[in-house]
């Protein structure tokens, strides 16, 4: 019974991962760029909710509504002001540009906020819990976030295979300078897909700090999670991601019940072994969708 | 009355080459010219720079007089410059279906809808769920050239439409141009076939190192003058 | 000018030195490293007896982090492996330094070891490792850093999770311990520059210049691409671990979080790019750069980390040489000469 329980708290924590991942999924399908500072945005944007929520007293929902807009554009901006351009030099200088981001990040909330960890106060849906048996109980805030998952990333992966943007955004993954061809700005269509990106990965800081906590170097794991996610799932699939996200926390969360030394070990040799044995992934498509 | 397209004294360096230098040629409205020369001639450059995928150096390139020169290549699309590029470039991961989509993305009004393409070319509706990537080489150079309608450009720009094509599916695509100069479409090709591009086009300009060596109607130029300016014999005479 | 060894006329060496192009590597500038080299190592050597313990402690820190950095540079500015996860290795030289002082082996002969050690687990590391994408390689190093993170911590005999003291080196004197710390990252230091020199000056450096402008082309050309990789894999293995090896030497002391910490990987890639990657003398500019950043700017809190990266914003866009690119772009001063000049036969055969 106690397996079953590991493996449900699993496909709940994983929603979570794949909502975080679904960013980097993104940026990664459509531009070939790792972000490395994705985890320190997430964790920006929860410290920011913070300070806003003990600033005005508004609920975390507001708190959210606020916040995931404004990191859409902030994301936009960063793309076009900053990635854009590194770009232009091959694949490194993005890294090394959103690397600096990451410590520029940390080390920026490290001085504003102390090491200390915060939490976002998730209401009275963060207690509660559904009880299934005798063992096994989920906590509604923990099927709220998988709910989301499943909707963002739906709502994506419809978006990019329906919508006209959505297919500009595909052709400039093939093929930017075609894409400019038909009339796509490819410098615009990486704007939007960095916003996208920027968009879910707030909602996921935030939901994250209020599932537990974060400080501000909780940033690197988070990305390395996240990254697992995505290659367990296979590149260039949104559903994709889901499912990598759910492997990765039900592979920690059992491992976790023989031992919980093992949590994170058997995350981080499941996606080694999908390297090895099946590097596509369990999902995988040629391109973002 | 001025021309729709016309490119005046353009030069363009690649790296120390200068690839094209001081080019002049008009095309007008419902005109088919042709671009002939040997390779390395600059003739997709000439598209690729009219296009707006690479720089100029000096010149001007004018749509109904106004110098678009400065614009970025998708600017120029929305103003109804369209190039069909060498090697097709359509979307591989998107279907037949998508890739025509994209060609609407900012199309401009005009006869050419997804309709009017299959009338063109009859199998595209049954190709559409296909991946791009799975069609043939005649298949795709349709694909593309139907793309590039959908927008309703001004300008039409064929780089290389018979490259890699069987003489079946060359005649195939090229009974398509009427068809397009009828709308009204400036229509300027580039060819590595030079029967083809005397056959269709109005008029014909043949390219050697950069500069236009030879110009005029196909009717009134000789075999020997094409030769001649096709491979610069008359140049080692002086 | 031909370039073609011509017979007509002459016989054996005589045509042989008139009419081939000689290959030039480096003549008058590579002595003068050389020679530099050997005194700088020299006066170097001496400064235990001259300075201060606070200041050979912060040399020590230099040798070590620019041995790291000589070793990120050789992955990733010579062989295009960018890798986040060479903490793995740092932290695997400490506590291989540990382990094997548990079992009687002096540490300062346990950092050379560690070395080693390093090298041989790299081996089968390094068949996962090449498996990834080279969009994955990144991440993916990081991940197998973790792992062996974790794996450490499970081995209670060299302290689990919470640090470690590095006991067998406290009945020495604290001043000789210092001096033979010093001696040693010294060398360790000035055997990852010169193996890094040497390996590149030789037939792998050409290799690796081949794979770095077209892999597949460098492969039909005869060059062993995975080979080449793989021993620049072992070598930046063995570089770290030694390095690795130092720091637990210097602090006394280890703890497997900061031990394999991505702050390692952190520093690498600061030292590199802002000092000049692809070259050898921008790692080691780098890591000055970075040691004298730290040590005079770390009391005042994080601010010049923050500094650090931002200041890797621009230097991505506008710096990707780093500041020792912008000295070779601006000045013909090269001080580790590693490229080949190719000179014209004396005699040609046709006139121009």
């Amino acid at each position: 019974m106690i397996w079953i329980d590991a493996i449900l708290q699993g496909v709940l924590a994983g929603g979570l991962y794949a909502l975080f991942a679904c960013g980097l999924s993104l940026m990664f399908g459509v531009m070939r760029v790792v972000n490395l500072a994705h985890g320190d945005f997430a964790v920006l944007a929860a410290f920011l909710a913070y300070s806003l929520i003990s600033a005005t007293g508004v609920s975390l929902l507001w708190a959210a509504v606020v916040t995931v807009p404004v990191f859409a554009v902030f994301g936009y901006l960063v793309q076009r002001g900053l990635i854009n351009r590194a770009m232009t030099g091959g694949p490194l200088p993005p890294l090394l540009a959103t690397f600096g981001l990451s410590v520029l990040i940390q080390n920026s909330l490290l001085q504003g906020y102390t090491a200390d960890s915060r939490a976002l106060a998730p209401g009275r849906i963060g207690t509660a819990s559904l009880r299934l048996s005798g063992q096994i109980s989920l906590s509604y805030l923990e099927l709220l976030i998988l709910g989301l998952a499943v909707l963002v990333l739906g709502g994506l992966e419809l978006y990019l295979s329906r919508g006209r943007t959505g297919r500009m955004l595909r052709a400039a993954s093939d093929d930017p300078e075609a894409a400019s061809l038909v009339g796509g700005d490819p410098r615009h269509l990486y704007g939007i897909a960095t916003a996208l990106a920027f968009g879910t990965l707030a909602l996921a800081g935030l939901l994250f700090a209020a599932r537990s906590s974060v400080s501000p170097s909780s940033g690197p794991s988070e990305l390395l999670f996240g990254f697992e996610a995505v290659v367990i799932g296979g590149l260039g699939s949104l559903w994709g991601t889901l499912l990598g996200g759910i492997a990765l926390g039900v592979a920690q969360n059992v491992a976790g019940q023989a031992n919980p030394a093992y949590t994170l070990l058997a995350g981080h040799l499941l996606f080694l072994l999908v390297l090895i044995v099946r590097p596509e992934g369990l999902l995988p498509r040629r391109s973002i969708a | 009355m001025s021309a729709l397209l016309e490119v005046e004294d353009l030069s363009v360096r690649h790296g120390q080459l200068l690839a094209l230098s001081g080019l002049t040629l008009s095309v007008d409205a419902g005109q088919v010219v042709a671009v002939i020369g040997a390779n390395g001639a600059g003739k997709s450059t000439l598209l690729e720079t009219i296009a707006g995928l690479l720089p100029a150096e000096h010149g001007r390139v004018l749509l109904n007089s106004e110098n678009v020169i400065n614009l970025p290549a998708h600017r120029r699309l929305r103003r109804g410059i369209a190039l069909v590029p060498e090697g097709r470039r359509l979307f591989p991961s998107l279907t037949v279906r998508e890739n025509l989509l994209t060609g609407q993305y900012r199309r401009r009004p005009g006869p050419w809808d997804l309709a009017a393409v299959s009338e063109l070319f009859p199998w595209l509706p049954e190709r559409a769920g296909q991946r791009a990537a799975a069609l043939s080489g005649g298949e795709q150079q349709a694909v593309a050239l139907a793309r590039a309608l959908l927008g309703n450009p001004r300008v039409l720009l064929l780089d290389e439409l018979s490259l890699g094509l069987a003489p079946t599916v060359i005649a195939a695509v090229y009974r398509t141009l009427p068809g397009i100069v009828t709308q009204g479409t400036a229509v300027l090709l580039v060819e590595q076939d030079v029967s083809l591009a005397l056959r269709h086009a109005d008029h014909v300009h043949c390219l050697l190192e950069g500069s236009i060596e030879l110009s005029g109607p196909p009717s009134q130029l000789t075999a020997e003058q094409i030769e001649a300016a096709y491979f610069g014999v008359s140049r080692e005479a002086t | 000018m031909s370039l073609i060894r011509s017979t007509s006329g002459r016989t054996g060496e005589q045509a042989a030195d008139a009419d081939t192009p000689t290959v030039d590597r480096g003549g008058r500038p590579a002595r003068y490293t050389a020679v530099g080299g050997v005194l700088l190592f020299a006066v170097l050597a001496y400064m235990p007896y001259l300075l201060v313990t606070g200041v050979t402690q912060t040399m020590v820190v230099f040798f070590y982090l620019a041995a790291m950095a000589l070793m990120w540079n050789l992955l990733a500015g010579y062989a295009g492996l960018v890798s986040v996860g060479q903490q793995a290795y740092v932290g695997l030289g400490a506590y291989a330094v540990l382990q094997f002082s548990n079992w009687g082996v002096q540490p300062y002969i346990g950092v050379w070891l560690a070395g080693l050690a390093c090298a041989v687990i790299a081996l089968p590391t390094s068949f996962a490792v090449f498996r990834l994408r080279a969009d994955y390689f990144a991440v993916g190093t990081w991940a197998i850093a973790e792992v062996y993170h974790l794996l450490t911590i499970q081995d209670s005999g060299l302290g689990g999770g919470s640090g470690s003291p590095l006991t067998t080196l406290s009945g020495i004197d604290p001043v000789m311990r210092d001096a033979l710390t010093y001696w040693t990252a010294l060398a360790v230091a000035g055997c990852c520059a010169l193996g890094c020199f040497l390996l590149l000056r030789g037939r792998l450096g050409l290799a690796l210049t081949a794979i770095r402008d077209d892999e597949t082309a460098a492969g039909s050309s005869g060059v062993n691409v995975g080979q080449a990789k793989r021993t620049v894999y072992l070598v930046a293995a063995a570089g770290c671990g030694a390095a690795g090896g130092l720091v637990i030497v210097s602090q006394l002391n280890v703890a497997p979080d900061s031990a394999y910490s991505v702050q390692w990987s952190a520093y690498m890639i600061f030292m590199v790019l802002l000092g000049g990657i692809g070259t050898l003398e921008g790692p080691i500019i780098g890591a000055a750069l970075f040691t004298i950043v730290q040590q005079y700017f770390s009391s005042d809190g994080a601010w010049y980390l923050i500094v650090l990266g931002a200041a890797c914003v621009p230097a991505a866009i506008w710096l990707p040489r780093g500041l020792w690119g912008l000295v070779e772009r601006l000045t013909p001063v090269r001080i580790f000469p590693l490229g080949r000049r190719i000179r014209p036969p004396q005699h040609s055969h046709t006139a121009d």
